[in-house]
């Protein structure tokens, strides 16, 4: 009984930490589908997303109800990083985009640094933390002698980013915009001879990605009190691009699915022995799905165009 | 379909460069407080004195108290005259958070021809410093680091706070008899040599005054989420009476928040690490049952205490912490053996630090030891719905 209730414990702590993974996965995982290229930069613009929450939340809206706190702190952080986003992709990526996949790969480690490195200069070094108030006391389930415990902060990150996903699917399947993304995501200059302005569709990718990564920012921060720093769009990115390699990378509900398989697996070697070794595991997972799974768990292998 | 292993490679190629560019990113940031004053020849009317101290990154606030502490205690001894008219002068390298650049610093100190060196926090950062001063023969005063390894240097390292064997120590005898505490679990820093430390130290004192330790974990500086271990450590049998979390204050906070979260409700005890306001940024403002060791407590009667609080809230408008205190009490130590010595070359300031006997210091009456360690009290906090009031004082048995 007590194994068990450890064992769905750590599901539900694994689940909620690979929510925050799923949603700037699916970031990375956009832009590689339009452009195949990795934007090492979406972790820094998730990291700015922390940061215009925390401005909006306690400055702008600091006198607002908690509901409109959260509310319109989502939208102008997903409006903020959309646009910081689209702003990337004009001034760094655009100029280059037919200069090779190493000078675009290149770049956007220069943009990442420059985002970290502006960041500690404009915000400060300093770790900080803030919550949106009146999220109250976790939830407590009990099942006869089993008791699990469910933080109200991270079950809305969970219904947000379901909700998030699905809208993005929507977007992606049903519309006109979604099926131009889909399009030129299959071959760009076949797109563009059909007519479509792969220009736009490329901003609208990177818009989307963004915005999410703001939405993620806010809600991993402002709902949970966790600290943040300038730094830390380095290291979650990096989860967050091996959790969307490891979905198939090009594939958003791959992106989903490799999110929540490393929170989870964050969450069982974490509460493990090997708790010194969870990041080293993250790797490993990696490497392993991709020696039986080359294009990942969901991709699928191409013939490569000669 | 034919199999393509090319996207796979590349992948796997780009995770592994991946991961070296953050490797680097983790060693960036570079350093506001430092640089500025490097390559200039020391003005031979001035005595400079070294500061290096992480006046950036996750220990921001450590570095940035104890160069307080400092410039308030040298701005007091040039007030007073200075030495035999001779001013005193702090110049301030920024670690960083970061034991490599914590070298660095230093290296640019000895080249300023500094007379002494003050610093650091960190244990770790400290013993990649201390080598240096060792080898240029410039005595190292390290305000707060608690590591025993730090003064085995050798016999020029120096400090003005208790060490981790007597803190922890301390916080055991705590649980122990206040808290009255059987068992405790331990969730420690893997990669800080602080946190690791006070853990062995404390599992040897606790299970000799009869206590078990049942279950053990750790987390890494860069962790965000401890939920994972946390479960683990409530589920241990027999359960934990306390748990010992030895970090710093960044992660600290946000553990005893995330362990109220999963209604873990039993006393968290911790050491000095803890002591820094933005404690109740992470943990948030309804924490209590939760206590650690301390230097000192700003509401202590004592006259030396007083004044020193007044004089620090006239000039930055601020309570001190105890890292505050230190750096005060190192530099003003620093100061009482400059007054002492022979002369200011290495080997007489070095003879003069070791002769200190009952330095009235804010953090206590300070007596240099054999091991050049401070024999002094300490102080048990308590965090209360976002403030740390003092408990109890224990003094050295």
């Amino acid at each position: 009984m007590e194994a068990l209730q450890l064992f769905l414990q750590q599901l539900i702590n694994g689940i909620q930490i690979g929510s925050v993974y799923a949603l700037i996965a699916v970031g990375y995982t956009m832009v590689y589908g339009v452009l195949r290229f990795i934007n090492f930069a979406h972790g820094d613009v998730y990291m700015l997303g922390a940061y215009f929450g925390l401005f909006a939340v306690t400055g702008l809206l600091a006198n607002q109800t908690p509901l409109v706190q959260g509310l319109a702190g989502l939208l102008i952080c997903m409006a903020a990083c959309g646009a910081i986003g689209v702003l990337i992709e004009r001034a760094a990526y655009r100029p280059i985009r037919k200069s090779g996949r190493l000078a675009a790969l290149i770049t956007a480690i220069g943009v990442s640094f420059l985002l970290s490195n502006g960041a500690q200069a404009l915000f400060e070094a300093r770790p900080r933390a803030y919550i949106i108030s009146g999220i109250g006391d976790p939830f407590k389930l009990n099942f006869g002698a089993l008791q699990l415990i469910l933080d109200k902060g991270q079950l809305i990150i969970l219904l947000a980013a379901i909700v998030l996903t699905l809208l993005l699917v929507y977007i992606v399947r049903f519309t006109t915009v979604g099926k131009a993304i889909r399009a030129v995501s299959f071959d760009r200059e076949a797109a563009s001879l059909m007519g479509i302005n792969t220009d736009t569709v490329i901003t609208l990718t990177f818009l989307i990605g963004s915005s999410l990564a703001g939405a993620a920012g806010l809600l991993s921060y402002g709902l949970t009190r966790n600290n943040f720093d300038p730094l830390l769009g380095v290291a979650l990115g990096l989860k967050a691009f091996i959790a969307a390699v490891l979905g198939g990378i090009g594939n958003i509900a791959g992106a989903v699915l490799g999110g929540l398989l490393m929170g989870l697996a964050e969450a069982f070697v974490g509460g493990s022995e090997l708790s010194p070794f969870r990041d080293a595991f993250a790797f490993l997972i990696l490497i392993s799905v991709l020696m039986f799974r080359p294009a990942g768990i969901l991709g699928k292998n191409v013939v490569e165009k000669v | 379909m034919v199999m393509n292993r090319k996207p796979a490679l590349l992948l796997a190629g780009l995770a592994a460069l991946a991961l070296v560019w953050a490797g680097c990113k983790g060693a960036q940031n570079e350093g506001a407080g430092g640089g500025g004053a490097t390559g200039q020849t020391p003005d031979r009317d001035v005595i400079l004195i070294g500061h290096y101290g992480s006046m950036t990154g996750d220990q921001a606030t450590f570095g940035k108290s104890t160069d307080n502490g400092i410039r308030l205690a040298i701005e007091e001894i040039n007030a007073a005259g200075g030495l035999n008219g001779k001013k005193l002068e702090v110049r301030t390298e920024d670690t960083a958070s970061d034991a490599q650049k914590a070298e660095t610093a230093v290296k640019r100190l000895v080249d300023m021809k500094v007379t002494a060196v003050l610093g650091e926090v960190a244990s770790s950062h400290s013993m990649a410093g201390g080598p240096i001063c060792q080898r240029n023969q410039i005595p190292m005063i390290s305000p707060s680091s608690t590591n025993p390894k730090v003064t085995e240097i050798g016999d020029y390292i120096f400090r003005v706070c208790f060490i981790d064997p007597y803190q922890a120590a301390v916080v055991a005898r705590f649980a122990r008899s206040s808290l009255n505490a059987k068992t405790a679990a331990i969730f420690y820093d893997a990669g800080q040599a602080y946190s690791v430390g006070f853990r062995d130290e404390f599992k040897k004192a606790f299970t000799q005054m009869g206590g078990t330790i049942v279950q053990e974990a750790s987390y890494t500086s860069s962790d965000k989420d401890f939920k994972a271990q946390l479960t683990r450590i409530k589920a241990a049998t027999p359960a934990p009476d306390c748990i010992l979390v030895p970090g710093y204050y960044t992660q600290a906070g946000t553990i005893v928040k995330q362990a109220r979260d999963l209604d873990i409700n039993v006393p968290i005890l911790g050491g000095d690490g803890w002591d820094s306001q933005d404690f109740h940024t992470y943990a948030g403002a309804n924490i209590t049952n939760a206590y650690f060791s301390n230097h000192m407590a700003t509401d202590d009667p004592n006259p030396t205490v007083k004044k020193f609080v007044e004089a620090y809230k006239a000039k930055y408008g601020a309570t001190p912490d105890a890292l505050a205190a230190l750096g005060y009490d190192s530099a003003k130590l620093l100061f009482d053996a400059m007054k002492r010595a022979r002369s200011l070359n290495g080997p007489d300031l070095r003879d003069a630090i070791a002769a200190t006997k009952d330095f009235d210091g804010v953090s206590g009456k300070i007596t240099m030891n054999a091991q050049r360690n401070a024999d002094k009290s300490a102080v048990i906090l308590e965090v209360y719905n976002g403030t740390f009031r003092f408990k109890e004082r224990i003094e050295k048995p």
